[in-house]
């Protein structure tokens, strides 16, 4: 099973990285954008068929290593 | 008195920390990170700086994982000395033993200078030989620095006396590098045995080469 785990700053964290792309962009005239976050996705391979089972060990995981949740947010989609 | 210096794939500071204390008369091994336990006679446990598995994923976010790691928490819950200096201070956020984390620094940029530092507090082993306000110089070499903690906790560290040193100018003036919180620099435990720091002590122990206020720091934890 495929699994993508997107992981990101939470809401209130100031992005550095993201701040300094936002003003990259004006920069190059890009206006519209109000924004800008950075986060990471983790791409997995699981040798599991059960979704539920998958999704509660991939928490595990976020929560023991893939994410710093002082400070980040994960989400887990199954392609 | 017997410091332990743990060693990782990527650490970069060992030998310079070994030196320091080796300097200051202490007995210093360098303890490889597949070790399962500490030296027996261990007083104090460094973490160094450097990159600990390349900082791959997070700074410092897979060293916790190493087999060295379940003796050194257990040595620091039992109330041992443990001392975090830059990817060691990570280390300890990421194990949980000090609260926060840090992000990439504000300007997004690495940052190696030397940087003016204000001691907040000196009940502690670690800066009992330096007074409040004292302003201090001391090397800083890192890209994530940029520690964040939230209010709740912030509001806590104030209260336990747990902030110990802040980022400052020459004249002891907040001045924020990295755009750490409250230009927190260097924090403890509540117990006020784990401590941890981005700033290098062990790089300014020669007043011939820049510095050596870090002396008075590396010495603190020497004495009970």
């Amino acid at each position: 099973m495929k699994v993508i785990v997107n992981i990101q700053l939470k809401e209130g964290v100031l992005d550095p990285q993201g701040k300094a792309v936002h003003h990259a962009l004006s920069a190059l005239s890009f206006k519209e954008v109000d924004d800008v976050r950075i986060g990471k996705q983790i791409i997995m391979q699981v040798d599991e068929t059960d979704k539920e089972k998958t999704i509660a060990r991939v928490s595990e995981m976020c929560e023991e290593l893939l994410a710093n949740t002082v400070i980040e947010n994960y989400e887990i989609e199954i392609a | 008195m017997k410091v332990s210096v743990v060693v990782f794939p990527g650490t970069n500071c060992e030998i310079d920390t070994k030196y320091a204390y080796e300097k200051l008369n202490a007995d210093v091994e360098l303890v490889f990170h597949k070790d399962e336990t500490l030296p027996t006679d261990t007083d104090l446990v460094v973490l160094p700086g450097g990159f600990s598995y390349g900082d791959y994923l997070r700074s410092a976010a897979i060293a916790q994982f190493s087999p060295i790691m379940k003796d050194v928490i257990k040595f620091a819950k039992n109330g041992g000395k443990v001392l975090g200096i830059c990817n060691g201070f990570q280390m300890l956020l990421e194990m949980g033993l000090l609260e926060g984390a840090m992000k990439r620094n504000s300007n997004v940029h690495f940052i190696s200078k030397y940087h003016h530092l204000r001691v907040i507090n000196n009940e502690n082993n670690f800066l009992q030989k330096l007074n409040i306000g004292d302003v201090i110089n001391i090397p800083i070499a890192h890209g994530e620095g940029n520690y964040f903690i939230d209010e709740q906790g912030l509001e806590k560290l104030y209260a336990n006396n747990q902030v110990l040193l802040k980022y400052a100018d020459e004249n002891g003036i907040d001045k924020n590098p990295n755009g750490s919180v409250d230009s927190i620099a260097c924090i403890c435990n509540e117990n006020r045995n784990v401590f941890g720091l981005m700033p290098h002590p062990e790089r300014a122990i020669e007043t011939l080469l820049g510095s050596s206020d870090g002396v008075k720091m590396l010495e603190g934890l020497m004495e009970s």
